[in-house]
């Protein structure tokens, strides 16, 4: 058992549910309790999609238990088939049927339905959201185009010279971090290097669309955790290449364009010479300095902390302090990067875990996910939302992508705002000690200059904020005048201060920490 | 009047036929109650024993922007638990010591079963005497099952309170007459109603749950209670088993409603009519006034309910009577006559009950009839949305308070507040 307070990610059936409600023409019969179809409201609130999932739950009930509830899916499979007529099927079960073992699939195939019923097994005890989502399509994707494949071992037939390149969008889900937009620039993206999108897939296709996925030149896997292990199975069996570069960031979308260029023969000179992005001069003026350095730690699925990485790391001049990714299946791909920027990665899907160590670090910027951005403001740490799990403000009514050059500008934008501007950090030093001017005033465009009422969140931030303290500080203990002096720091870098400081008094076997001590330490580690 | 409740209207409902069904029900599960039962006993914690389906529906139903810790978790069984039932207890145990050395402060320890844990028979009993055993001297431990496979949506609260009452203590045969309010109320309502109860004499008072679960009230021969929740179908008999006497009432929704409920408490400690009179007129006085800024909105509007929190016949008599909108239909995740008898009676005559669900079939209907204002879950509102339909979201009358004289004007803003945004918007 493992304790939890809130969880990153979601049962596999709900990734299941993502695929199939991002699609059209299908229907997911689900064997699962009343209580499941809460996840509908994921859906129809988070993502404010105006159509309900195309889900049909069984809601078996306790005293169906050990009598019909086979008999039960029947009725709901025969039942969604007739008042939804879909092009096919999903069956399944969640994780209250699993343990009944009524086998959908099996049950479903006695049905004997005019369309393809795909089956699905999703081990809901050992594995989660993302996986199922990617099971799924995996299997939608063998059923369906599967029976369109060449035989083993004949060669693709060469792309007829008069018709440009085609590819197919891999991986985009109902709920799904910003894909909606990601979709439409790398689309955009495409048509520019002279490239069509026969399919994209799951979100908007029908079942037919998946059919035909075969007779693309090639595939682009936006969403490795969702479409990388369909795109495997597609390569072996259509010989189609599939893309390894995820185009987020301004280099990656270079990477990107590059990639895609070679494997679809175009020339990608013109494109890149246009490279719409605003992120490498803004990252070049001179306002940004103050960004040298921000220690930042990044924590979310594996696809989004890898691109944070690279982004923080070579395009904003961060420093990359901690790294670490919930999607499991992915620890090989997020280790690699973390060992590229020398911290060791978190793998873990424990938020209890992620606070310890955010606590630890002491970043100056967090980029993680709605339960990172909580942890944050009560650690007081600035923080952006990088990554699912998705929130209804992940759905902005603007257009506002991850991907390509735009999804750059976005990036750069998300990443900046929640720290100071370059400028205003000079003034917090300049005017610190002024009356008017201290870290319990609200910034200005927030309101009224009045401290804000003690909720129980501050007085949580100030008891984590004590406990720290107390786990570092034991034997050091700091003068009146040395404290008086530290809170003379600006607040947000004041915690390192502290921190380093008595780290210095400790490693120098210090009682007290002096005025002296707090600038001694202050010359050695440098800023 | 007698404790047996207001007059019987014979024009009333209570014997109208049901439509009974039995199909996919769009309702959450019992586990939803601990949203609002883990803020209103202040001291307990909520365990959940179940899966990962159960902790994100936690989180989804009670959105992540929780301002602090919240005080339930889940214990997620894992591959490993199902392999073997001892290993599955030994987690358990570990779990709970691990969550009792995080949050020392806990008093009451509940564990909640899930559908998993139900399935494979973890018997969650025995585990709380073992754990009893273990942390007596700092925690009661206590369980009970929210599953979906065995309660709806607020009938998690009822599994709970049921769990609570033999812990209560033992009043006396001799001891002086009590009232006992059962179910949970905001703060502010309970505060509302004690001291109108004070004003009544009527008393002592006690209220189940209560803010600390070391205040449990007591109960005996000689304890009458009135239901604040309707839904409390195992916690009424439990207590009645405990020689404790049930009074009828309406609920107390809107002026008629806290009327007679509160009177049914006046009758049976024996106030007389002008004292009662006299210390509801204010009450009733401003309930009226309130409602009366929704009357023109409302009335002759009509309302379809689907099912939910099985507050949906006290909200259908309150709005038909007291602002006139017409019931279209009122589902009910499940209709329990011997608490609702006071409402049935009330109800307009020839109205559509309907008891359980068959969501398709039910949305058919809402859409034939093309109701003003449809009151449906989290799931299917903004798909009725999109359809046209004007909707309120059942689990907004759950978490916000609205019972008693000074909510009546509140309750009747959150039916009129979409209406009144459906009117104003011109996109
Ligand atoms: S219906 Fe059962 S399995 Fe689903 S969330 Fe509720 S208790 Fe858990
Ligand atoms: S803001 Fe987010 S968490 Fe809060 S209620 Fe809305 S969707 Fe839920």
């Amino acid at each position: 058992m493992q304790l939890t307070v809130w969880t990153y990610e979601g049962p596999p059936h709900v990734g299941a549910m993502r695929i199939a409600t991002a699609m059209e023409g299908i229907h997911y019969v689900l064997h699962a309790p009343q209580g499941d179809t809460y996840a509908d409201l994921l859906f129809t609130m988070i993502e404010r999609r105006n159509k309900r999932p195309p889900v049909t739950y069984t809601t078996f009930e306790a005293r169906d238990l050990g009598t019909d509830t086979a008999e039960i899916f029947k009725n709901a499979a025969r039942d969604a088939y007739e008042r939804f007529q879909p092009q096919a099927m999903l069956v399944g079960a969640s994780c209250t049927a699993e343990l009944i073992q009524d086998d959908p699939g099996g049950l479903a195939k006695a049905l004997a339905l005019p369309i393809p019923v795909v089956p699905l097994e999703l081990p809901s005890y050992q594995r989660k959201e993302n996986w199922g989502a990617s099971e799924t399509f995996y299997h939608l994707v063998r059923a369906l185009a599967g029976p369109h494949a060449p035989a083993p071992g004949t060669e693709r037939p060469p792309r007829d010279a008069g018709r440009r390149p085609r590819c197919n969008l891999l991986g985009p889900t109902a709920l799904g971090f910003r894909h909606r937009d990601d979709v439409a620039e790398i689309t955009r993206l495409l048509d520019r290097l002279g490239i069509d999108v026969a399919v994209t897939a799951p979100l908007g296709a029908t079942p037919a669309d998946i059919a035909r996925l075969g007779e693309a030149d090639f595939n682009v896997v936006l969403y490795p955790e969702i479409a990388q292990t369909a795109a495997g199975w597609l390569t072996r069996t259509f010989r189609q290449p599939a893309t390894k570069t995820v185009p987020i960031g301004f280099g990656a979308t270079i990477d990107f364009i590059k990639e895609v260029a070679e494997i679809a023969g175009v020339d990608p000179t013109a494109v890149l010479a246009g490279a719409p992005s605003r992120l490498p001069w803004y990252s070049r003026s001179v306002d940004s300095t103050y960004l040298t350095g921000k220690r930042v730690f990044i924590f979310g699925d594996a696809t989004h902390v890898v691109s944070a990485a690279r982004i923080a790391d070579k395009e904003l001049g961060f420093k990359v302090v901690g790294l670490g990714t919930y999607s499991r299946e992915f620890a090989r791909d997020v280790r690699a990067a973390a060992e590229s920027y020398g911290v060791e990665a978190l793998i873990t899907d424990d938020y209890l875990e992620v606070e310890e160590k955010v606590a630890e670090l002491h970043p100056e910027l967090v980029l993680g996910t709605q339960m990172e951005r909580h942890i944050a403001k009560r650690l007081r740490v600035p923080c952006a939302v990088i990554s699912a799990p998705v929130h209804v403000q992940d759905f902005p009514a603007r257009y506002s992508p991850q991907m390509g050059f735009e999804g750059a500008n976005v990036i750069f934008d998300t990443f900046v705002h929640p720290l100071m501007m370059g400028l205003e950090e000079h003034l917090l030093g300049m005017f610190r000690g002024d009356f008017e001017f201290h870290d319990e005033v609200q910034p200005s465009h927030l309101g009224h200059g009045a401290a804000p009422a003690p909720d129980q969140t501050q007085i949580k931030e100030t008891e984590i904020e004590k406990a720290e303290i107390a786990s570092v500080v034991q034997a050091v203990t700091w003068a009146a005048e040395a404290e008086q002096e530290l809170r003379k720091i600006p607040f947000f870098v004041r915690g390192k201060a502290r921190r380093n400081t008595e780290r210095f008094a400790e490693e120098r076997g210090l009682a007290t920490i002096t005025v002296e001590t707090l600038y001694d330490a202050k010359a050695h580690f440098g800023r | 009047m007698n404790p047996a409740g207001v007059a019987r209207v014979t024009t009333g409902c209570s014997e109208a036929p049901i439509l009974r069904e039995r199909g996919q029900r769009e309702v959450f599960c019992g586990l939803t109650g601990i949203i609002w039962l883990h803020r209103k006993i202040q001291d307990a914690f909520f365990l959940i024993v179940g899966s990962r389906t159960c902790a994100h529906l936690m989180q989804s139903a009670a959105g992540v922007m929780i301002f602090a810790e919240p005080r339930f978790a889940t214990a997620v069984i894992e591959e490993r638990d199902l392999a073997g039932m001892a290993d599955a207890n030994e987690e358990l145990d570990r779990v709970v010591t691990q969550l009792l050395a995080r949050r020392p402060e806990i008093k009451l320890l509940f564990l909640v079963g899930s559908c998993p844990s139900e399935v494979i028979k973890l018997d969650l009993s025995r585990a709380a005497d073992r754990l009893n055993e273990k942390f007596a001297s700092t925690t009661r431990i206590l369980n009970y099952s929210g599953s979906g496979i065995e309660t709806t949506f607020t009938q998690g609260e009822d599994a709970c309170l049921a769990a609570l009452v033999p812990q209560m203590p033992e009043a006396s045969a001799q001891a002086p007459a009590s009232l006992l309010v059962v179910g949970s109320l905001a703060d502010v309502v309970e505060d509302q109603f004690r001291r109108l109860f004070d004003d009544l004499g009527v008393g002592p008072v006690g209220f189940l749950p209560p803010r600390s679960s070391t205040e449990l009230p007591e109960v005996g021969p000689n304890t009458r209670f009135l239901m604040a929740q309707p839904y409390l179908a195992d916690t009424r008999r439990i207590l009645e088993s405990r020689g404790a006497k049930a009074l009828q009432a309406p609920f107390p929704f809107g002026a008629e409603g806290t009327t007679a409920w509160l009177k049914a408490a006046a009758d049976c400690f024996g106030v007389d009519e002008s004292r009662f009179t006299a210390v509801t007129a204010l009450g009733r006085e401003r309930a009226k006034r309130a409602l009366s800024h929704y009357q023109e909105q409302l009335a002759g509007k009509s309302i379809f309910f689907f099912p939910d929190s099985q507050l949906e016949i006290p909200l259908a008599r309150f709005l038909s009577r007291e602002l006139s909108m017409r019931i279209a239909e009122i589902g009910t995740p499940y209709l329990h006559r011997q608490n609702l008898a006071a409402e049935l009676d009330l109800l307009p005559e020839g109205v559509v009950l309907s008891e359980g669900q068959d969501v398709d079939r039910q949305l058919d209907r809402a859409r034939a009839a093309r109701p003003d204002l449809t009151v449906c879950g989290l799931g299917l509102a903004n798909p009725l949305e999109a359809e046209g339909l004007t909707t309120k979201w059942a689990i907004e009358l759950v978490f916000t308070p609205i019972q008693g004289y000074e909510q009546a004007g509140d309750l009747a803003e959150l039916f009129a507040r979409p209406l009144n945004r459906a009117a104003r918007l011109e996109v």
